[in-house]
C-alpha cells in the first residue's frame, strides 16, 4: 500500500520533472527541432532532447548541483585570504581565479570583477559580495 | 620525513587553496548560467507577447472585412472611410500642392537639406540628430517625394554585385533604435560607392526614433540609389504603424504636418522593394519563404498594390458588380461599398499571399511548411523548403531578418538561412546584441555585433537580467490580468475542493491554454504566484499586487477588462473609423462600432454600461468623443511600484 502510493508519488514527480525539463528545453530550443546547443565537448556541439531528458530526471530526483551555501563560500574565500584581511586584492583574485582549479576565461574574468571589485580599494570585500550576490538570488 | 614536513604544509595550503578556488569557481559559474537562463526566459516572453500581438493585428483584418460588411449603411456618409480601408490612390498627391503651402521660418534651426542631396546632407542629418534635433516638415516631405519617384524607377528585387574589394554589408531590423544606426554608421563606415549596404526592412515602429531613421536612409538612398538597397518590411505598412508606435510619433513630431506626412509615408512604403538578390547567389528578404515561393510571379507583380497586410483583396463576384459613376469617380459593388477605379486596383489573392509569406515567414527545424500560427500571417518553412527553393533559383543562401536574436544573429538551415537583427535591446535594455553582415562572393560572411548601453559604464549581469527579467514579468503580468476572469474560471473549474489551491501542472494548464502563450510556466511560477510548503499554487496571488485603474467607480470589472484587454485593437479601429485624425469620432460612430466589436468578438458586455461609462467620464465634446482619452484611462496598476501608470502605452 504504502509503497504503491510512494512508487505513484515518485512517478508523478518524475512525470512533473519531465513537464519542467521540457519546457525549459524549448526556450533554448530556438529552431524547435529538439536539440539545443551545448558548449561542453560534444561532436555535434548540440544535444538532443531524448539524450538530456533522463540524465536531467535524475539530477533533479537526486537533488545534485544544489545551490552552494553561503557558509561554505564565505569559508572558501577566506581560506585564500589567510591572513584575514577581509578582502581579496584585484591582482589575488584573478590569479587564484585564473590559475587554479578550473580557471576562468578572460570573459568569466572580467564580468566576475565587475560586480565584486570595490573601485576605489580596487579590492573584492567578499562577506559583502556574497552577501549581495544572495539577496539578489532571492 | 624531516624534509618533507614543510613541502607537505606547503602542498597541503596549494591544495586547499585549489579547492577553495574550485568552490568559487562552480558558484559563480552556476550563478552565471542561472542569469543566462533568466535573461532567455524573459526574452521568451518578450517574443511570446510580441507574436500574440502580431496574431491580433492580423486577425483585425478579418474584423474590418466584417465591419464592411455590417457597417456599410453608417459608411455611405463616409466615403473616406471606406476608401482607406480598401485602398485608395486618392487625389494625386501633387508636390506643388503641399509643399507651396508650406513655410521654413527663419527662427528654425534645425537640418536645411540642399537638393540635389550629396554625402554632406547625410553627414548633416546624423549631426543634428545626435543634438536630438527635429527635420523640419517641409525637409521630409521634399525627401519622401523624391525617394517616390526614385523608388518608382526600381524594380521589384535589386540585384547588386560584389568583389573582393568591395563587400556589402547587410543590416536587420532597427525599429527606430536611432543610436544602433549611428553606432553601425561609425564602426562600419558611411555608405558610399565602395562601402554598399542593404537596409532588410523594419526600419520603424517601436523605438522612439523611427522617423530619424527613415530620414537618414531615404538620404542615403537618394545619395547612392545603386549603393544602399532598401526592402520593405513588414513594418512599412501604415496599417502596423498605427497599433506599433510609428503613427504617434508623426504626430506628435509634427503636429502642424503630420497627416500629410503620413498619406506620402504610406504611398513610399509600397514602392519599396521586395528584395534583393546578391551576386545571384544571395537572397535577401525580410521575413522568408514558403513552399509556394515564386521569385518569376515575385519579379513581375505591380508591388505597390500592396498596401497593407490589414487590407487583404477584396473578394469579388464579378457579375454582379456593377459600375456607378459619381462625383468623385468612384465605382460601386453590389454591396454598396465605393471603391476607387477599376477592381483591377488589387492584386490577385495569390500575388498577396506570395508577398506576405515574404514578409512575415519564419525558418524552423521541422521540415515542411506550415502556417504560421504564433505571428497569425506567413509560414514556418523547414529545412527542406529552404533547399528546395535556393535550388529552384539556383541559389545558394536566404538572408534575412524579421525575429530578434540574442546575439543579433542566427544562423540555421544546415548553413543556409542567416537571420540578422540589428536592434539591440530591442525588447529592454540588456534582451540583445544587435549585429550586421559583411558579404562578398568567394568568401564566407562576416559577422559583427553589438550592444548598445546607455549607462556610461557596463552593468553586472545581474543587474541587468534583473532588469530585463522585472521588464517582462511585468508585461506578462499585465498580460494576466487583462485575462482574468477566464483565468479565474478556469482554475476554479480544475479546483473541485474549492481551496484556492491547484497543483503546479494544472495551474500551468490553465495558464496556458488563456493566455495561448507558450511559455515554461513551471520555471516562471516562482515569479507569478505564491507556493505553499507542499509545493501547491495560490492560483489567486498573483492578481493582489496589481489592478487595472477604474476610471470610474460604478464600473463593472468586466468591462473594464474588456477595454483593457482591446485597447490596442480598439485604437486601431477607432483611429480607422477617425480618417481625419481629429481624434474625435462620434457618438453614433462609437456606439455602432463598439456594438459592431462586441458583437465580432463575442463579448458579452451590456451597451447601456458603456454609454453611462464615456458620459461620466465626461469624454462628451459636443456629441464627439476623444477616443485617446478614453482608452488612456483604462491603465494597469502595479501596487509595488513607484510609477503609477502602466509603461506598455497604447500605440
Amino acid at each position: 500500500m504504502a509503497d504503491d502510493r510512494s512508487r505513484e508519488g515518485t512517478e508523478t514527480a518524475v512525470a512533473e520533472f519531465h513537464k519542467k525539463i521540457k519546457e525549459a528545453f524549448e526556450v533554448f530550443d530556438h529552431e524547435s527541432n529538439n536539440t539545443v546547443d551545448v558548449e561542453e565537448e560534444e561532436p555535434t556541439g548540440y544535444i538532443r532532447f531524448e539524450k538530456f531528458l533522463p540524465v536531467m530526471t535524475e539530477v533533479l530526483l537526486e537533488r545534485r548541483y544544489r545551490p552552494i551555501p553561503e557558509d561554505i563560500l564565505l569559508r572558501a574565500f577566506e581560506v585564500l585570504d589567510p591572513a584575514k584581511h577581509g578582502f581579496l586584492s584585484k591582482e589575488e583574485l584573478i590569479k587564484y581565479m585564473t590559475e587554479e582549479g578550473e580557471p576562468f576565461s578572460q570573459e568569466e574574468m572580467e564580468e566576475m570583477l565587475s560586480a565584486a571589485i570595490d573601485p576605489e580599494s580596487n579590492s573584492v570585500h567578499y562577506k559583502d559580495y556574497i552577501t549581495m550576490m544572495v539577496i539578489d538570488e532571492n | 620525513m624531516g624534509c618533507g614536513t614543510s613541502s607537505s604544509v606547503k602542498d597541503k595550503k596549494s591544495e586547499t587553496a585549489l579547492k577553495a578556488a574550485l568552490v568559487i569557481q562552480n558558484w559563480y559559474r552556476g550563478r552565471s548560467a542561472q542569469l543566462k537562463t533568466r535573461q532567455r526566459y524573459a526574452l521568451t516572453i518578450f517574443q511570446s507577447i510580441e507574436y500574440a500581438d502580431e496574431q491580433g493585428q492580423l486577425q483585425l483584418s478579418n474584423f474590418f472585412s466584417f465591419m464592411l460588411e455590417n457597417y456599410t449603411r453608417v459608411l455611405e456618409e463616409d466615403s473616406e472611410l471606406v476608401t482607406h480601408l480598401l485602398g485608395s490612390n486618392i487625389q494625386d498627391k501633387d508636390r506643388r500642392d503641399y509643399l507651396g503651402l508650406i513655410d521654413v521660418p527663419d527662427s528654425y534651426c534645425g537640418p536645411r537639406l540642399q537638393f540635389p542631396l550629396t554625402f554632406t546632407d547625410i553627414d548633416l542629418l546624423i549631426e543634428a540628430f545626435k543634438q536630438q534635433q527635429i527635420l523640419h516638415a517641409y525637409y521630409v516631405l521634399e525627401v519622401l517625394f523624391e525617394t517616390k519617384k526614385l523608388l518608382q524607377r526600381m524594380p521589384n528585387f535589386t540585384h547588386t554585385k560584389t568583389s573582393p574589394s568591395k563587400e556589402i554589408t547587410i543590416c536587420g531590423d532597427l525599429h527606430g533604435k536611432l543610436d544602433d544606426l549611428f553606432l553601425i554608421y561609425s564602426k562600419n563606415g558611411l555608405p558610399s560607392v565602395s562601402n554598399p549596404y542593404v537596409f532588410n526592412g523594419d526600419f520603424v515602429d517601436r523605438g522612439k526614433n523611427s522617423m530619424e531613421i527613415l530620414m537618414i536612409l531615404f538620404v542615403s538612398f537618394l545619395v547612392y540609389p545603386n549603393d544602399l538597397h532598401l526592402n520593405r518590411g513588414n513594418h512599412e505598412d501604415f496599417m502596423m504603424n498605427k497599433r506599433y508606435g510609428f503613427t504617434k510619433e508623426v504626430l506628435n513630431k509634427y503636429k502642424l504636418h503630420g497627416k500629410k506626412i503620413l498619406q506620402i509615408l504610406e504611398d513610399v512604403y509600397t514602392w519599396l522593394p521586395i528584395g534583393t538578390i546578391i551576386d545571384n547567389e544571395i537572397l535577401v528578404v525580410h521575413g522568408g519563404i514558403s513552399e509556394s515561393t515564386d521569385l518569376n510571379l515575385l519579379h513581375r507583380i505591380e508591388r505597390n498594390k500592396f498596401k497593407s497586410v490589414l487590407m487583404p483583396p477584396v473578394p469579388i463576384d464579378g457579375d454582379r458588380a456593377t459600375e456607378k459613376e459619381n462625383k468623385v469617380g468612384t465605382t460601386s459593388t453590389a454591396r454598396g461599398i465605393r471603391t476607387n477605379g477599376s477592381l483591377s486596383e488589387q492584386l490577385t489573392k495569390h500575388e498577396w499571399d506570395q508577398v506576405i509569406d515574404i514578409l512575415w515567414s519564419d525558418p524552423r527545424g521541422k521540415r515542411g511548411c506550415y502556417p504560421n500560427t504564433s505571428r497569425g500571417g506567413g509560414c514556418y518553412f523547414g529545412p527542406d523548403i529552404t533547399s528546395r527553393i535556393l535550388n529552384k533559383y539556383r541559389l545558394k543562401m536566404l538572408i534575412r531578418s524579421h525575429e530578434c536574436k540574442p546575439e543579433g544573429y542566427e544562423i540555421c538551415h544546415d548553413g543556409k538561412v542567416i537571420t540578422v537583427f540589428s536592434a539591440s535591446n530591442y525588447y529592454e535594455e540588456g534582451s540583445n546584441r544587435g549585429a550586421y553582415i559583411r558579404v562578398s562572393s568567394g568568401t564566407p560572411p562576416r559577422f559583427f555585433q553589438y550592444q548598445m548601453t546607455s549607462a556610461t559604464c557596463l552593468r553586472p549581469l545581474y543587474q541587468r537580467v534583473n532588469a530585463v527579467e522585472s521588464s517582462a514579468i511585468r508585461m506578462l503580468k499585465e498580460r494576466m490580468i487583462s485575462r482574468k476572469t477566464d483565468l479565474i474560471r478556469a482554475f476554479q473549474l480544475q479546483d473541485c475542493s474549492k481551496s484556492g489551491k491547484l497543483s503546479v501542472g494544472q495551474w500551468a494548464f490553465s495558464m496556458e491554454n488563456v493566455l495561448g502563450l507558450s511559455l515554461p510556466w513551471r520555471s516562471l511560477s516562482s515569479r507569478l504566484v505564491t507556493t505553499d510548503k507542499d509545493g501547491n499554487i495560490d492560483y489567486m496571488s498573483s492578481f493582489q499586487d496589481i489592478h487595472i485603474q477604474k476610471p470610474v467607480k460604478e464600473v463593472q470589472p468586466t468591462l473594464i477588462e474588456t477595454v483593457y484587454r482591446y485597447r490596442s485593437d480598439l485604437q486601431i479601429i477607432f483611429n480607422v473609423i477617425d480618417s481625419d485624425h481629429s481624434g474625435l469620432i462620434s457618438m453614433e460612430e462609437f456606439r455602432s462600432m463598439w456594438k459592431l466589436f462586441t458583437s465580432y468578438y463575442s463579448v458579452c458586455i451590456d451597451d447601456s454600461q458603456l454609454d453611462e461609462l464615456a458620459e461620466r467620464m465626461d469624454l462628451n465634446k459636443d456629441g464627439s468623443i476623444d477616443f485617446n482619452e478614453f482608452l488612456k484611462a483604462f491603465y494597469v496598476v502595479h501596487k509595488f511600484d513607484k510609477l503609477n501608470k502602466s509603461d506598455t502605452t497604447v500605440a
